[in-house]
This record gives C-alpha cells, sequence and structure tokens, in this order.
C-alpha cells in the first residue's frame, strides 16, 4: 500500500535534486529521495537493504557532500552562476542519453509482465550469506576498489600539505 | 483496534521520554551541584523539582527570533529533525519482554544505526542555515566528529551481533539470560559507550558547542522554544545511548527480583548519572586530539575487537 506513494516521492524529489540551483537545498532533497528508497526496499521485503540504505547513502556519503558543500560556502552568485552553466545547448546532451535511458527502461517494463511481489522477507543472515559465498568475488572487488580510491585520497592530502 | 491501541502506546512512550529527558535538565544541574560542592537549583517546588516547570514557561516566554539571513526552512527544520530521529530510534527499544513499539523489527539494531547517523543532519543542518560564522563551525565539527565516531560505533556493536547471531534487539537481550554481554565484550561496550557520547555530543566530547571558543556552537542563533528543542534532544539523546548501552551489554530487562520494567530503569538511570558524572569531571580535548583518538585509537581497536570475537567464535 505504501509502496507506490514511495516510489512516487523518490521520482518526484529526484527531479527536484537534479533540477535544484542551491546545491544543500539539493542534497537535502536527495536524502529525502533516499529515504523514500529505503521505503521502498522495505515494503519489498528486504529489510537489510533498506537499513543499509539510510546508514550508508543517507547518513554517511550524503553528509559528506553536504560537509564539503558548506565548505564552499556558496551563495546567491554561485547560484546564478550555476544557472548561466545551465542554460541554452548544454542540455541536449544529458536530456538525449536520458530520453535513450528512459525509453529502454520503457520498453522493458511495458513488455514484461510486473513480476508478483515476494511474499517472505529476507533476513539479514542470508543476504550475509549469499553475499560471502555466490558474491563472494564483487565483495572482494568492491572492496579493492575502495582501497584504491583510499590510496589515491591519502595520496592527495598529503601532497597538498607540502 | 490493535494499531489504535498501538499507536496510543507508542505516543504515550513517547511523550514519557520527552518529559524525562526534560526532567533530566534538572537532575543534572542538581547533580552537578552536589559534585561541584554547591546546591544547584533547588527554589522552585520541593527541592527544586519543579524548576523544569518554571524553565518551560520561561522559554515559551522568550521572542522566537528567526534571524533574517538564515535560510528560513532549514533553520526550522533543524531542530526537529534532531528530536525525531532521536524519538523514532526508541521505537526499537525493548523496554521489558513484552514491550516496546517495534521491539522485533529483524534490523532493529541497524534501525538505531541509522537514525543517529541521520541525526547528524540536524546539527549541521543548524550550522548551516543560521549563517553565521560559529554556528557553521559548529556544524562542521558536528558533521566530522558524529562520521567519525559512527563508524566505531557500528563496528563495535558487531561483536555482541555475532554472539547474539542476530540484530533483532529482544533476540541480543535472550542471548544475555546467562551472561551479560558486558563481560565477554568488555572492549565492546567502552568503545560503544566512548561513542555514544561522542554521537550524543556530551562532555568530554560537545566540541560543535564548545562555548569557550564558538559561542554556542550550532545553536548559537537558536532562541525559545526551537533552542529548547535541541536542549531537550540532546537529553532524548542521552536517555537512548543509556537504554542501548543496557539493551546491548548489560542484559536489558533482566535481573533478580524486581520486575523486569523496574531493572531496566534502573540500569538506565545509572547511565544517565555516569554521563552527568563524565561531565563534572571531565575535561574537553582539543578537536584535533579527539579526531586522531576516534580514528587511530579507536578504530584499530574496535577492528581488534571484532577479529578476536570472530576467532573465540570459531574456536569455541
Amino acid at each position: 500500500m505504501i509502496f507506490w506513494p514511495a516510489a512516487l516521492l523518490a521520482v518526484v524529489t529526484t527531479a527536484i535534486a537534479v533540477t535544484g540551483k542551491n546545491p544543500v537545498h539539493a542534497l537535502l532533497w536527495f536524502v529525502i529521495s533516499l529515504l523514500a528508497m529505503a521505503v521502498v526496499f522495505f515494503e519489498l521485503g528486504a529489510a537489510f537493504a533498506a537499513a543499509l540504505e539510510v546508514i550508508v547513502y543517507a547518513g554517511a556519503i550524503v553528509v559528506l557532500f553536504l560537509f564539503v558543500v558548506m565548505m564552499l560556502s556558496l551563495d546567491k552568485a554561485a547560484a546564478l552562476r550555476e544557472e548561466s552553466w545551465t542554460k541554452g545547448p548544454v542540455w541536449l546532451l544529458p536530456v538525449g542519453f536520458t530520453g535513450m535511458l528512459g525509453v529502454a527502461l520503457a520498453w522493458q517494463m511495458l513488455n514484461t509482465a510486473l513480476p508478483a511481489r515476494p511474499g517472505r522477507a529476507v533476513l539479514p543472515a542470508a543476504v550475509g550469506l549469499k553475499l560471502f559465498s555466490t558474491d563472494f568475488l564483487a565483495v572482494e572487488m568492491a572492496s579493492l576498489l575502495l582501497l584504491a580510491g583510499l590510496v589515491a585520497a591519502f595520496h592527495l592530502a598529503r601532497e597538498a600539505q607540502k | 483496534m490493535s494499531v489504535t491501541l498501538g499507536i496510543f502506546g507508542a505516543v504515550a512512550l513517547l511523550l514519557g521520554i520527552v518529559i524525562l529527558a526534560s526532567l533530566l535538565t534538572w537532575v543534572e544541574r542538581r547533580l552537578l551541584g552536589f559534585w561541584q560542592d554547591r546546591l544547584g537549583p533547588n527554589r522552585v517546588g520541593w527541592q527544586g523539582t519543579l524548576q523544569i516547570v518554571a524553565d518551560l514557561v520561561k522559554i515559551f516566554f522568550k521572542e522566537d527570533w528567526t534571524p533574517a539571513f538564515a535560510d528560513k526552512t532549514l533553520f526550522v527544520a533543524a531542530p526537529v529533525i534532531v528530536m525525531a530521529t532521536v524519538l523514532l530510534a526508541f521505537a526499537v527499544v525493548p523496554l521489558t519482554a513484552g514491550s516496546g513499539i517495534a521491539p522485533d523489527l529483524n534490523v532493529g539494531l541497524l534501525f538505531f544505526l541509522a537514525m543517529t547517523s541521520l541525526s547528524v543532519y540536524g546539527v549541521v543542518l543548524a550550522g548551516w542555515a543560521s549563517n553565521s560564522k560559529f554556528a557553521l563551525l559548529g556544524g562542521m565539527r558536528a558533521a566530522a566528529q558524529m562520521m567519525s565516531y559512527e563508524v566505531f560505533m557500528g563496528l563495535a556493536v558487531m561483536g555482541v551481533v555475532m554472539l547474539a547471531g542476530s540484530f533483532d534487539l529482544r533476540e541480543i537481550v535472550r542471548a544475555q539470560s546467562k551472561l551479560w554481554f558486558c563481560v565477554p565484550q568488555f572492549l565492546g561496550f567502552v568503545l560503544f559507550l566512548i561513542a555514544g557520547i561522542a554521537e550524543a555530543h556530551r562532555l568530554p566530547f560537545d566540541l560543535p558547542e564548545g562555548e569557550n571558543e564558538l559561542g554556542a556552537g550550532f545553536h548559537t542563533e537558536y532562541s525559545s522554544m526551537k533552542f529548547g528543542m535541541f536542549f531537550v534532544g540532546e537529553y532524548a539523546g542521552i536517555v537512548l545511548i543509556s537504554a542501548m548501552v543496557v539493551v546491548l551489554y548489560f542484559g536489558g530487562w533482566m535481573g533478580p527480583l524486581l520486575p523486569p520494567a523496574i531493572w531496566f530503569a534502573l540500569k538506565v538511570t545509572a547511565f544517565i548519572a555516569f554521563f552527568i558524572l563524565l561531565r563534572a569531571a571531565l575535561p574537553r580535548p582539543r578537536y584535533d586530539q579527539l579526531m586522531s583518538y576516534g580514528w587511530k585509537l579507536m578504530l584499530p581497536l574496535s577492528i581488534l575487537n571484532l577479529g578476536v570475537t570472530g576467532a573465540a567464535i570459531l574456536a569455541g
């Protein structure tokens, strides 16, 4: 029952986040979108994914974005500059790509029947077992990627100190 | 009908927590008074017990000023976020074996972690929306501090999850029927408590509002009941962290002779008093000390705790 309102909220808030001019407000709309996504996951029976969505995305990653944006102390001039950048033909390419994606998505959705709602909830332990058995390689690759990012960030921070 | 009853129970519980949290403002001042060899507020009512009523009347009659230079929407939303996230987190706290709002949620512990990580927004947005230097600095400090301490808070409680085999808080309490987790998870308990103090940004970790350098930090521009919400939210945070420490490490409602609810209340009260004693006893560290303490000492220790716990489970 709560699935459709939450899904609609996620789409609308994401649209506002993308089109907004004030970066802090845009990030907060995005947070609402992430929370709505968590509700969607929860409704589908994936409580663990819902919790991680809130902890990792809304609670950690977007806070870091917000942290950086706050440091930049953007003002009205910045908003105007942002607006001037997004005028005219720069819209064409991203709109074209999004359109292509949208057509593909719509085509897929129209040509496949809606999958039945899973009747049972997925327990956290089941997710963990799957991650460290069948999806083990993907987990390790993701951790390697994160480690590489960490090393790079460390390097950049050290360079800046000289 | 059961839904109505459930909502009624939840509202009653939350109201109780808010009242308890506001009473704590008096308890804290009074206890600090005793520990510092003075009286504390003792004029309104018997021994000052009605001080909170006087404070409430005063705070409601103050001008509720929103600065002209502030971002109005977010300025109003920030204290609401602080209160709402703390109160929502209480939903998963099992008070006794049969009570609590939703203590059977199979990701209960993660829900608590999610709400504490969302509460960062309240403080950060208060700092940003106030649009003044002290408030912004307080907000930045809060963001960095709470993010850093959240990391090992999550890692520290995983030891408990491994021993109990569940994120369900009621299951975690039941798993402690033979031995409270504060014994096998002593290191985890200490780490969680320290992280909890930092999450509630209480002394000695109250640098986001360090008054000797930042005015009042992130809530410098707040007045009247908006400030009151931050204030009560902070005390509700103390109650929440105390309740979580009790649930995770001190056997929740379990104890001999006395009824479960009384045991739970006693244990929580002891930890609340400990929080206040910390404020009376400890000085505030420097900000860089706070950060390196978190990342260079607490984080490795919590990973060590996790590794040792895992090894013990595999061996045992």
